[in-house]
């Protein structure tokens, strides 16, 4: 980089972890960027992270193995880190500090943003309040993602969330004709991932087109921790620029968000810093603010941040400080199910802890579909209570149960094999709520309670009987 | 004004060598942007500030400006209607739409004052100088600072509109100073502003929601707790009864809460009408808005300046109902700052004091007697997100201890959609026994009773839904059958309440008292059926049961008529049923 102002040589007098003490003799500021170049001419990233009247305390975001204090030059940004970022954005791959890994020319750098950004004020914000489309029934239908929103996936070890992280990267669409003119875009960024899934993400989404609307940031598991912090923040500033400036809208994929916060801990527990719940620094919730609080809309600006991160739960324990101070922040969740996977069933999303907080904004009449609400919430009703009927008649065994009993068991089943699975095929929102009202029918409508007698009437009563599952 | 030069910095905190006399707790301004800050450590040669905005940039030999006082805001008829941060710095100008450091406290603005006072009337602290309109239909006092001695009027201003910030009122005090009156003037915001005398709490505050208002009520003057893991609709509990709950001014304070989230409040609340007075319901609100993403330390100080906001509407003699979302986020902030001081580490990593802070908080809710002789009152409801949803951590076991009202959200109802998600079991009102007498008298006699009723039933619901569990439910006694058909009626009815329903979102008490009534009638009359020989199941099979089952939905407000046939239908349905059993058991 050529924006340094200022150079300090001889001054580095301690290194200890991923600090570096320097003595003051130049006029810097707190947050500002810096550059060390060890003797070797290697070059590693910084950030002034305290100050007094002698020294300089820095912070380093590359691994400080091999560094000496002799003969290391320091260059000084006089600013906080930032991200070139300019027209031709779409279709390229870049490492987590914004380089390209395409081997594709440097980006023309019109606008240089703070990789940090900035709060956005809630009077800026306009409320989230249109349907984003993924393609998945669970999602949809019964957890509707709107644009603006941040819906985190909740995995586990061993489930398919790649998969599904490039499906809504392939599927993903603004419903009806808009797509062409308000323009659509997915940033998709890999934050410590093994190198195999980074060549997949890379394959599939150059395999079906979809890499050309999108900007791939990949961290890779061997990448430095302190660089891990910063691939999100360049991939979202990346996002902002596309949301704010392009006008675009804009569907940021962060995966895996674990690792994110294990490189948190990592960096804390070496800075010395009194750890929290697991070990976890206890300004996590307020870090991990300052990333899924970057979704939103602003007034007056045409585009929009959508965020779908994604993070694997340690043990599939989602009382672990990880999904749950990230419930706490973000739009709802959607939750992966061993169980469901086991069966098959694709994509294995568990319902009943599932839930999007946006939706009643971005669905109903003039959005979505009259009876939309009120079909996902009989949905929901429905197989909570088949769900709890599956326990009971894991006690006293189905023949114990009454017929009602039954059928709901029955309803619960054709559920998860018609409405949740859907196999490799993305559903558009109409095929979705035709599953629905169809796994419907099999309920008695006086059961029915969130659903109006209209409703019930036409979805319901006035269509041909169902067809009988093949057997 | 004292003086300091910065000789360290580190993330939101400076020392710096004082040339003066600082105080504790004493806001200072930092560097040319003038940033907030609070000293919160002072020793003979080192002051230590805690500073509320992103301090990129700082550097040694900035200076920091003491302003001789506490934190404070300034309290004044700019404050309703308007959506401010944590320090009460407004942020509805969005044409800048970031938050960025060295905002300003609010410029001056004129407002039409009419006298009340005369030249020559004494004035004691705390009286009203004259009536400020500030265009939002609230009639607001202007009131006289509580922290001035009394006086007698030496001269006042004509009626007419004047900047908010120049004097309008001039006094000679008791110890003979003259004192100049603005419109606005300044409170610390950790000091409660004083009162003459703390009343009992019989009203109750009506939140149009039927699970508080006839199972868990709060009073007027009260407090109330909701705590519940994420997704469990505390936000949309705490937004619906901001909405309709019977207060003249709510203050909506979201502590590190979502930024979506606010935007939503805000519009909603400049659409929604106030039932009572027809305007939009954000004139009677304040916002104070402090993000998960803004500066933690801010967080800190937002609570406070939220209730000292709510404390100054309740001295001019309204009904205030304070919203805290959430009250967690506050006391990770209060752990952040004490870690960051050294201070030694309680439970969890929170600091020994968070029990009395908390103490603190909640007392400042009150009915009172106003030092200006009106009768004003400050309802403090307070979120609590407990980590993992467990309830048995520090945050939520304290607030427990000082709240009159609690409302514990539960998991297993929001995952079904059932909202509000307050669990009947885990939630408890101290102050019900008290608000009944205002309902007897306002015509729900059978209010303490029905109320006794639906408790048992659910109470007993829970112990037979056990043991549904191991016998199955139609191994059950037909009584025992019956008892969980009627807890699903009240659970389904009457407790559960959509807040996106345009029917439902509000019940009037009248309307709950209704509902209240007809469920008792269908529980008394379906016993009955029970001693006559019908089956449990045969009674829930009648079309009378799905229309009660709806009736929330599908009632509006005021239509007693509906209620009323709806009420004729169960007992003829009650009847019919009896005389077939009759026939039935004659033949």
């Amino acid at each position: 980089m050529t924006y340094a102002r200022l150079v300090g040589e001889e001054i580095a007098n301690r290194a200890e972890g991923p600090l570096l003490f320097l003595s003051r003799s130049l006029d810097v500021g707190l947050n500002e960027a810096v550059e060390v170049e060890g003797a070797d001419g290697s070059v590693r990233l910084g950030r002034i992270a305290a100050l007094d009247e002698d020294s300089i305390t820095v912070e380093m975001l590359d691994d400080t193995a091999g560094l000496a204090l002799q003969g290391t030059r320091v260059r000084f940004f006089g600013e906080p880190l930032r991200f070139h970022v300019g027209p031709g954005l779409l279709g390229r791959v870049f490492n987590g500090i914004g380089k390209p890994l395409d081997g594709g020319p440097p980006l023309a750098a019109e606008h240089a943003y703070r990789v940090d950004g900035l709060p956005i004020k809630p009077t800026a914000r306009e409320a989230p309040s249109e349907f984003l489309e993924t393609g998945f029934t669970s999602i949809d239908l019964m957890n509707s993602l709107v644009r603006g929103q941040k819906l985190p996936l909740f995995s586990g070890g061993g489930l398919p969330h790649d998969r599904i992280a490039v499906d809504i990267a392939c599927n993903a669409r603004l419903p009806g004709d808009t797509q062409e003119a308000e323009g659509f875009a997915i940033v998709f960024a890999g934050i410590g991932i093994p190198h195999d899934s980074a060549e997949f993400f890379r394959e599939e989404m150059e395999k079906s087109g979809a890499l050309a609307r999108t900007v791939l940031f990949l961290n890779l598991a061997s990448d430095s921790s302190a660089q891990r912090l910063l691939a999100p923040r360049f991939a979202l500033t990346a996002a902002e620029y596309l949301a704010f400036v392009e006008g675009m809208h804009v569907l940021v994929i962060l995966t895996d968000l674990t690792n994110y916060c294990e490189a948190l801990r990592e960096v804390s527990a070496s800075r010395g810093e009194v750890p929290s719940r697991k070990g976890y620094p206890g300004y996590m919730y307020s870090d991990l603010a300052t990333l899924y609080e970057r979704a939103g809309r602003i007034r007056g600006k045409s585009g929009s941040v959508t965020q779908v991160p994604i993070l694997t739960m340690p043990n599939d324990d989602i009382t672990h400080p990880i999904p749950d101070l990230t419930g706490y922040i973000t739009e709802g969740q959607i939750v992966l199910d061993r169980d469901l996977h086991r069966r098959d069933i694709y994509p294995p999303i568990r319902l009943l802890p599932s839930l999007s907080r946006l939706m009643k904004d971005g669905i109903g009449k003039g959005r979505t579909h009259a009876d939309h609400p009120a079909l996902a919430a009989q949905l929901y009703a429905s197989y909570s209570q088949a769900q709890q009927t599956r326990v009971l008649a894991g006690v006293v065994g189905e023949d114990g149960l009454s017929e009602d009993d039954r059928k709901l068991l029955l309803f619960g089943d054709d559920f998860e094999q018609t409405v949740i699975h859907q196999g490799v095929d993305a559903r558009t929102l109409e095929e979705s709520m035709t599953a629905g009202w169809s796994a419907l029918r099999a309920l008695p409508a006086g059961e029915l309670h969130r659903l109006d007698d209209r409703q019930i009437r036409e979805h319901l009563l006035d269509r041909a009987p169902r067809r009988e599952p093949v057997a | 004004m004292s003086t300091a030069e910065t000789t360290w910095i580190s993330g939101p905190v400076l020392r710096a060598r004082p040339d003066g006399a600082f105080r504790l707790r004493e806001s200072v301004t930092v560097g040319d942007q003038a940033l907030l800050g609070e000293v919160i450590r002072i020793a003979r040669d080192e002051i230590t500030v805690q500073l509320y905005e992103d301090t990129s940039g700082l550097r040694p030999g900035i200076e920091v400006t003491g302003s001789g006082r506490l934190l404070s805001i300034p309290l004044g008829p700019a404050i309703l209607a308007g959506i401010f941060d944590g320090l009460l710095r407004p942020i509805a100008d969005i044409a800048d739409p970031y938050v960025k450091p060295g905002m300003q406290v609010h410029a001056a603005r004129r407002f039409h004052f009419t006298p009340s006072a005369c030249v020559g009337d004494p004035l004691v602290p705390g009286a009203a100088i004259g009536e400020v309109a500030n265009g939002t239909g609230i009639a607001q006092r202007c009131l006289m600072p509580a922290d001035l001695p009394g006086g007698r009027v030496s001269a006042i201003a004509d009626a007419g509109e004047y900047p908010d910030d120049q004097p309008i009122c001039w006094i000679d005090a008791a110890d003979g100073r003259r004192l100049a009156v603005a419109m606005t003037h300044a409170w610390p915001v950790r000091v409660p502003r004083p009162v003459q005398a703390r009343l009992p709490s019989d009203e109750p505050m009506l939140t149009g929601q039927r699970v508080i208002d006839c199972l868990f009520p709060v009073a007027r003057g009260g407090t109330g707790a909701i705590p519940g893991g994420f997704g469990t609709g505390k936000t949309v509990l705490l937004e619906t009864v901001g909405k309709w709950c019977n207060a003249d001014v709510i203050v909506y304070v979201g502590c590190g809460e979502r930024g979506n989230e606010m935007a939503g409040l805000l519009a909603e609340f400049t659409e929604l009408e106030d039932p009572r007075s027809g305007r939009p319901l954000l004139e009677r609100t304040v916002v104070i808005a402090n993000t998960s993403n803004m500066p933690v330390s801010a967080r800190e100080a937002s609570i406070y300046t939220g209730i000292t906001v709510a404390e100054y509407f309740r001295d001019q003699g309204m009904n205030v109902t304070l919203m805290a979302d959430s009250t967690s986020r506050w006391a990770e902030a209060l752990r952040e700052v004490s870690g960051r001081l050294g201070e030694l580490p309680g439970e969890a990593g929170y600091p020994a004091y968070l029990s009395s802070r908390l103490a603190d908080f909640y007392e400042r809710a009150a009915r009172v007697r106003t030092l200006g002789g009106e009768t004003g009152s400050v309802t403090l409801l307070g979120a609590v997100s407990p980590p993992s949803g467990d309830f048995s951590e520090p945050v939520t076991t304290h607030t427990r201890r000082y709240v009159g009202s609690l409302w514990g959200l539960d998991a297993k109802r929001a995952q079904a959609r059932f909202y509000p998600a307050i669990h009947p079991l885990q939630s408890y009102s101290l102050v019900a026994g008290n608000l009944a007498r205002w309902w007897h008298t306002t015509g729900c006699t059978r209010w303490q009773e029905l109320r006794r009723r639906f408790l048992t039933l659910l109470e007993d619901e829970a112990r037979l839904e056990r043991m549904a569990r191991i016998i199955g439910r139609d191994a059950m006694p037909p009584r025992q059958r019956l008892v969980l058909i009627c807890a699903q009626l009240v659970n389904e009815c009457f407790l559960r309440q959509s807040a996106y329903s345009m029917n439902d979102r509000f019940a009037s008490p009248s309307r709950q008292a209704v509902m209240m009534r007809l469920i008792g009638s269908f529980i008394e009359g379906s016993e009955r059926l029970l001693d006559a020989g019908v089956a449990p199941e045969a009674i829930r099979d009648q079309p009378v049961f799905r229309r009660l089952m709806r009736m929330g939905e599908e009632i509006e407000e005021g239509d007693w008529e509906a209620f009323s046939a709806l009420d004729q239908e169960l007992t003829a349905t009650i009847r019919r049923l009896i005389n077939e059993a009759r026939e039935g058991g004659g033949e």
